[in-house]
């Protein structure tokens, strides 16, 4: 039997459907928007790169932060607003981490109910762990597996609702279903508005049309641009690059987070993470003399709460309120910066890291009962043994802070189109220029169930549905097929690790102005290579086909990284300038704006949202000195001062 | 550095398709996953293979090396001989879809059928309250990244296609257990469905899931055996039988004589309210009903359970090297004689005649 999947050209067959809610992406933020779309009424699409319960999601190994009072009953929403915004050195947007704060106890315990087996506390609440950047124990988590509880419970939610279905309506398809390894390569408009999405399966490689009205982004980051990553194959920008050709904006998107710790060796796992939680539960970093090098990497601004010699952080673990955090536990980009300068300095391992050691601090046994994932993983991969031995670590790219910038409360897009939202690490401003450990996994429910309700609404409101227009679809449908006609281009894999190379070298954890300018040559040298890119075999289950359509995706969105980089003259966050170490309170009132003019990326800046005063004053004057401007300082001077005075008078 | 090593690779669709040979260069402390990749970035670069997160955390990339099911990312280049050959194939228990990819919507599918946590109508959000050591019991389960390596590994539905339909796999017998596990799940028939409608009764413990899983859950001790014990202590327990019997008239299926509408059938109230089967339980509804109703000779014959094996999959020949006392039962431990009536293929001659 001849396959007819072998010719490209034979057939392009599209499978039509009509939903009110499709949701691209079928990690956290997509599966709860869904259930949120579902549960308003709306038939709901969700597609998934890959098979149903494999997304990204999987990999958070940390915990789900949120201020349920647990374990410390003075944690509230408050005091992890302010952790949050000191995490994003207050670049995030206000209201956004205003709203996490406020509802993630909710979308936690609302977990429960749909199954999900937290770890305790002995009087039967949620455990919460202590993490780098948070005030208070505040994570929830099951082990050190969180992310697959979180996924697992929302895939089973899922399915119970499927199951209503099939029981009311005859088909567990009714209302919702799952496409999975399927992928979309287009969004399609009816003027500004959001008329469909255009994609194929993967296993067939036959194309899908999805005739919607509202589009939900999900899609997770861009690490697969980078040498050194923890993410997937699946994380190549796809929601970030839909959104700028629908006409939508990205914010923030100089900012990438480098998790500190990393597998550096064996080189297989390279970019595999070791959790925070190791040093949550006291493991410390040293450098190849032996020293705990972290007392040196203290900034001033964190002087304040951690402690100075090893004694006192030591005791911390023990007796929190009395003593200061050790220093390990600073937020992640101070870690990443000072392992960088201990290998710079000549003091890390050959395989350029640092030894983060928990075996000689903790009991062999309960290092396995802490931490299991963890130590079944480097038993597994690397077949070292980290009751016994110290576990070899440096920076890998992890996390992107920056996306679609989004209104706060609805998670619609902003920019010039309309019914299309973002939810989770596609979208922008929730985190500003840093993200602190757990804060993603309560992101994606918050923002998830945010994006999927508020597009439900969306779709109620529409007078009329738009109509997907014939010549786009033929225009997408030639697009996807071209590196197959193509056979003169170039392997997609050598174009990736090209792509990769140029953002890990010269976009990477420390940038200066002259490499960030020749990666933008680069970059449109790339540019051009990928539009010429040739993928060899047939439509069915071929991932070179699907890496050369991907490339597109992470080529502009790097270029929006690479931009925004070298605009921003300062060091803040995940974005680093060897040339501007410091960071800038002016700097701090800007975002910087991506979107398409055509094929280039145009960016502008834009003036942050200022903090409502009820927040504002929820901070000491003394630390908003280190980031707010002179101007802004004596506003806030004025406002308590005019606090003082009312109080005074109420007094009176 | 890099050592070139030699690597058998199946390559093709459903139509078929044949191993291949390649040679690869293999750097120090590789996987198998990372030299797919390089062949992928070389000279197969449309060879299907799934992954994700390359950490063992995920369950994607399964597949068959040398002839084990594994997972590609865990599976360490060191762990061969240098001039070994590596085999790869797809998973055996699943169709092909292309090369390594296997279409596994079988476990989809058996996901879907298996009933869903119940909350408990009287526990707001946040009110929930569970013991660490009694949530640690499902949490076992839950640890599960569902690679399906102990699905594909089940000789019930490795070789026998023809089972799928009434097997859920090992997978669902720990959601199931999972589930009866869970301090707060409101359902209390997790078992029984386990028995009736998973197929638990295929099982005969030969324990290969539990060898291939990647997370070391204990599938068969921790999950499948207590499932079965339970079963059957509430089932074949003579005196819980009896009780039943005694106490419990109306609940539980009862076999009675009908009126003239339906001479020669003897009906249980079973046949509405679900249907009570007995080890290795049929998953047709209509069989066991006709079961139920006397002599059919065209029903399905529930598949009987096999007898327990020792490790070498052989029954024990003397008691002194088996792990229970007395020979065990050809009939399957799970087992026990006098079978309840109503599952007998049997009709009294004089069940027809009217009562007086």
């Amino acid at each position: 039997m001849t396959n007819p999947h072998r010719d490209p050209s034979a057939t392009t067959r599209i499978e039509r459907h009509h939903y009110d809610v499709v949701v691209i992406g079928a990690g956290g933020a997509g599966l709860r928007a869904a259930i949120e779309a579902r549960l308003a009424g709306k038939k709901t699409a969700i597609i998934s790169k890959s098979l149903f319960g494999k997304a990204h999601t999987v990999m958070a190994e940390g915990g789900a932060a949120a201020a349920m009072g647990n374990v410390n009953s003075r944690d509230s929403w408050q005091v992890h607003f302010r952790d949050t915004m000191r995490g994003g050195k207050f670049l995030n947007n206000f209201r956004m981490a205003e709203l996490h704060a406020k509802e993630s106890p909710q979308r936690i315990w609302e977990l429960e109910t749909y199954g999900a087996l937290f770890d305790r506390t002995k009087d039967g609440k949620i455990s919460q762990r202590n993490f780098g950047g948070h005030e208070y124990p505040r994570l929830a988590h099951v082990g050190d597996r969180t992310g697959l509880e979180l996924i697992r419970t929302l895939q089973q939610k899922i399915v119970s609702l499927q199951q209503e279905d099939k029981r009311d309506h005859g088909s567990y398809d009714a209302r919702i279903k799952v496409f999975a390894e399927t992928t979309i390569t287009e969004l399609l408009l009816d003027g500004d508005r959001i008329a469909g999405a255009f994609g194929y399966y993967r296993e067939s490689g036959e194309f899908i049309l999805f005739e919607a009205p509202a589009v939900v982004l999900a899609t997770g980051g861009v690490g697969r641009s980078y040498k050194v990553t923890s993410n997937s194959w699946e994380y190549t920008g796809d929601g970030h690059a839909l959104a700028l050709r629908a006409g939508a904006t990205l914010i923030n998107m100089e900012f990438l987070q480098f998790h500190p710790t990393g597998m550096v060796w064996p080189v297989s796992v390279k970019g595999i993470l070791v959790t925070e939680s190791v040093r949550g539960d006291g493991g410390v970093l040293k450098n190849t003399e032996g020293k705990r090098f972290m007392f040196e990497y203290v900034p001033d601004v964190f002087r304040k709460q951690y402690a100075e010699t090893e004694e006192e952080a030591d005791r911390w673990y023990t007796d929190p309120d009395n003593n200061r955090r050790p220093p390990e536990l600073l937020p992640r980009d101070e870690v990443a910066r000072a392992i960088n300068s201990e290998v710079k300095a000549g003091r890390g391992t050959p395989a350029g890291g640092v030894y983060l050691d928990i075996a000689s601090r903790l009991p062999a046994e309960e290092i396995r009962r802490r931490l299991p994932s963890m130590h079944h993983q480097f038993k597994g991969l690397a077949d070292v043994d980290i009751t016994k031995e110290p576990m070899e670590v440096g920076p890998t790219c992890h996390y992107v802070m920056g996306g679609v910038e989004v209104d706060p409360d609805s998670g619609a897009a902003h920019g010039a189109v309309h019914g299309l939202f973002a939810a989770g690490e596609v979208s922008g401003g929730m985190h500003g220029s840093n993200r602190l450990g757990g804060n993603s996994l309560s992101d994606l429910l918050v923002f998830g169930k945010r994006a999927g309700g508020h597009a439900a609404t969306y779709v109620d409101q529409l007078a009329a549905r738009p109509r997907v227009e014939v010549s786009a679809v033929e225009t997408a449908v030639e697009t996807a097929l071209a590196p197959l006609q193509r056979d003169t281009g170039e392997n997609p894999y050598t174009l990736q690790q090209d792509l990769q190379a140029v953002m890990g070298d010269l976009v990477g954890i420390i940038r200066r102005e002259g490499e960030l300018e020749d990666a933008l040559v680069r970059l449109a040298e790339l540019r051009e290579r990928v539009a010429k890119v040739s993928a060899a075999g047939g439509r069915r289950y071929n991932p070179g086909w699907h890496l050369a359509l991907d490339l597109r995706n992470m080529l502009v969105v790097s270029e929006c990284t690479a931009k925004a980089a070298l605009e921003r003259q300062e060091s803040r966050g995940g974005h680093t300038r060897e040339d501007f170490p410091t960071m800038d309170p002016q700097w701090r009132r800007v975002n910087l704006v991506c979107s398409l003019d055509g094929d280039t990326v145009r960016l502008e800046r834009k003036p942050l949202p200022k903090m409502r005063t009820e927040l504002i004053s929820l901070f000491d004057r003394a630390e908003l000195a280190k980031y707010l401007t002179d101007e802004e300082l004596a506003e806030f001077d004025a406002l308590a001062a005019a606090d003082a005075a009312a109080a005074e008078k109420e007094n009176r | 550095m890099g050592t070139k090593r030699q690597f058998r690779i199946w390559r093709g669709d459903a139509d078929g398709g044949d191993l291949r040979d390649y040679t690869v260069e293999v750097n120090e402390g590789e996987v198998v996953l990372d030299v797919i990749h390089r062949l992928q970035a070389t000279e197969a670069p449309d060879l299907a293979c799934r992954w994700n997160c390359k950490a063992g955390k995920c369950g994607s990339c399964s597949m068959e090396i040398n002839g084990m099911p594994k997972l590609g990312c865990m599976t360490r280049m060191s762990t061969f001989e240098e001039n070994e050959t590596v085999t790869v194939t797809p998973l055996r228990t699943f169709p092909v879809i292309r090369d390594l990819v296997t279409d596994v919507s079988f476990n989809y599918e058996k996901a879907r059928e298996t009933p869903a946590f119940a909350p408990p109508a009287d526990l707001a959000p946040g009110d929930y309250r569970m013991q660490q050591v009694d949530v640690e019991r499902s949490q076992e389960f839950r640890k599960c990244i569902e690679c399906f390596l102990c699905q594909n590994v089940c000789h019930v539905i490795r070789d026998h296609d023809e089972n799928k339909p009434a097997f859920s796999g090992p997978r669902y017998f720990i959601r199931a257990a999972e589930l009866d596990m869970h301090p707060l799940d409101a359902k209390s028939d997790r078992k029984e469905y386990a028995q009736a409608e998973q197929g638990l009764g295929f099982c005969n413990i030969t324990k290969c899931c539990t060898e291939v899983c990647p997370e070391h859950i204990k599938i068969t001790d921790n999950g499948i055996i207590p499932m079965k014990e339970r079963v059957v202590d509430r089932r074949y327990d003579p005196l819980v039988w009896l009780g039943s019997k005694i106490f419990r008239r109306g609940q539980v299926p009862q076999t009675f004589v009908t009126s003239e509408h339906s001479p020669g059938a003897v009906r249980s109230h079973a046949a509405s309210t679900g249907v009570h089967s007995h080890a290795g339980g049929s998953h047709d509804i209509t069989s066991e009903t006709q079961a139920q109703q006397g002599v059919n000779w065209h029903r399905e014959v529930p598949h009987p359970t096999a007898p327990a094996v020792d490790a070498n999959g052989r029954l024990p020949l003397t008691e002194l090297t088996f792990d229970r006392a007395a020979a065990p039962s050809p009939f399957g431990d799970d087992v026990t004689f006098p079978l309840p009536p109503e599952h007998l293929n049997f009709a009294h001659p004089e069940q027809d005649e009217k009562k007086h």
